[in-house]
């Protein structure tokens, strides 16, 4: 998914939602003249603001990505950002405030984008599971006993109940850590829709596990 | 088995498996996203305003990352009127 999302760019109502200063913020991008111009300008400054906090977070889970790297794709998150809430000011119910809502679309612009370059040179649907060793996940001699019972009867099921697109969403997203922005940029579809599918496997290893009298934490239910 | 153990082990495999229950789509959290952050941050339990969206935060990392990013962009964001 990126922040672009469909949906009409209508001009809000002067009385438009939210608090005073979100009317304001509306009004002023829904004009034309210097006021909007000046109005734009400082809405791409909270969006750059935005997407270079959320690339700093996420600098360190990819070293490979240099400064200049990190700073060209947080304008480009600004800037696609910008367009989007431009595009779908309509939108605004004043749920929040409007600098909260005009933020979230940099946030997930830039992280979808840092993903994406982290991944841009790396397989993605590998042959092989990286099923969790059960010591990793269990490491108390307590645990163990259950989590080993657990983890072999969800590799039993993800190979008896999951369609073969299931297990390949499942696979890839839950056991070899791939981005689901990334395999969705692959696989030509969405995070929604790839989100769709992991939900569907999930519910049906869940219904098997119960049919084996397991829940989740091994136990009789 | 302690309950700290229980607890541990029980997060490992809901990564894997999934909260269970209702949950909203990716579509749907990110619409209400700043809703959801706003309510966190006035100190309402937003994961009991909104349970579905707390279901699909603990199911979906990517948007819980877009989560955790943005409640703390504008908790600490000196310009963006936050911490009001």
């Amino acid at each position: 998914m990126t922040a672009e999302q469909p949906g009409s760019a209508g001009t809000a109502a002067v009385a438009g939602p939210g608090d005073a200063a979100s009317r304001a913020w509306v009004r002023r991008l829904s004009c034309s003249g210097a006021d909007r111009d000046t109005a734009a300008t400082e809405l791409h400054a909270l969006l750059l603001r935005a997407a270079r906090f959320e690339i700093g977070r996420r600098r360190s889970a990819f070293p490979q990505l240099g400064g200049a790297d990190l700073d060209d794709l947080a304008w480009q998150s600004a800037n696609d950002a910008l367009m989007s809430v431009l595009r779908r000011l309509g939108d605004f119910r004043g749920d929040s405030r409007f600098t909260t809502w005009a933020a979230k679309f940099a946030i997930v612009e830039a992280g979808v984008k840092v993903r994406k370059h982290a991944w841009r040179r790396r397989e993605v649907l590998l042959p092989d599971a990286s099923w969790p060793l059960v010591a990793d996940i269990a490491p108390t001699p307590h645990q163990f006993a259950e989590a080993q019972d657990l983890l072999a009867a969800v590799r039993e099921e993800v190979d008896r109940r999951l369609t073969a697109q299931q297990r390949q969403v499942f696979v890839a997203l839950t056991l070899n850590n791939v981005p689901i922005d990334v395999l969705a940029e692959r696989l030509n579809t969405t995070r929604g829709a790839l989100y769709k599918t992991l939900h569907d496997a999930r519910h049906r290893l869940r219904a098997a596990l119960a049919d084996r009298g397991m829940d989740t934490m091994g136990r009789a239910p | 088995m302690t309950e700290q153990e229980r607890g541990d082990l029980g997060r490992e495999f809901r990564r894997m498996l999934g909260p269970g229950g209702p949950e909203l789509g990716c579509d749907e959290c990110f619409d209400q996203l700043d809703a959801y952050v706003e309510l966190e941050l006035s100190g309402v339990r937003a994961d009991v305003a909104m349970p579905a969206m707390r279901a699909h935060l603990t199911g979906c990392s990517a948007c819980r990352d877009d989560h955790d990013s943005l409640l703390a962009f504008v908790r600490t964001d000196p310009e963006n009127g936050a911490g009001r």
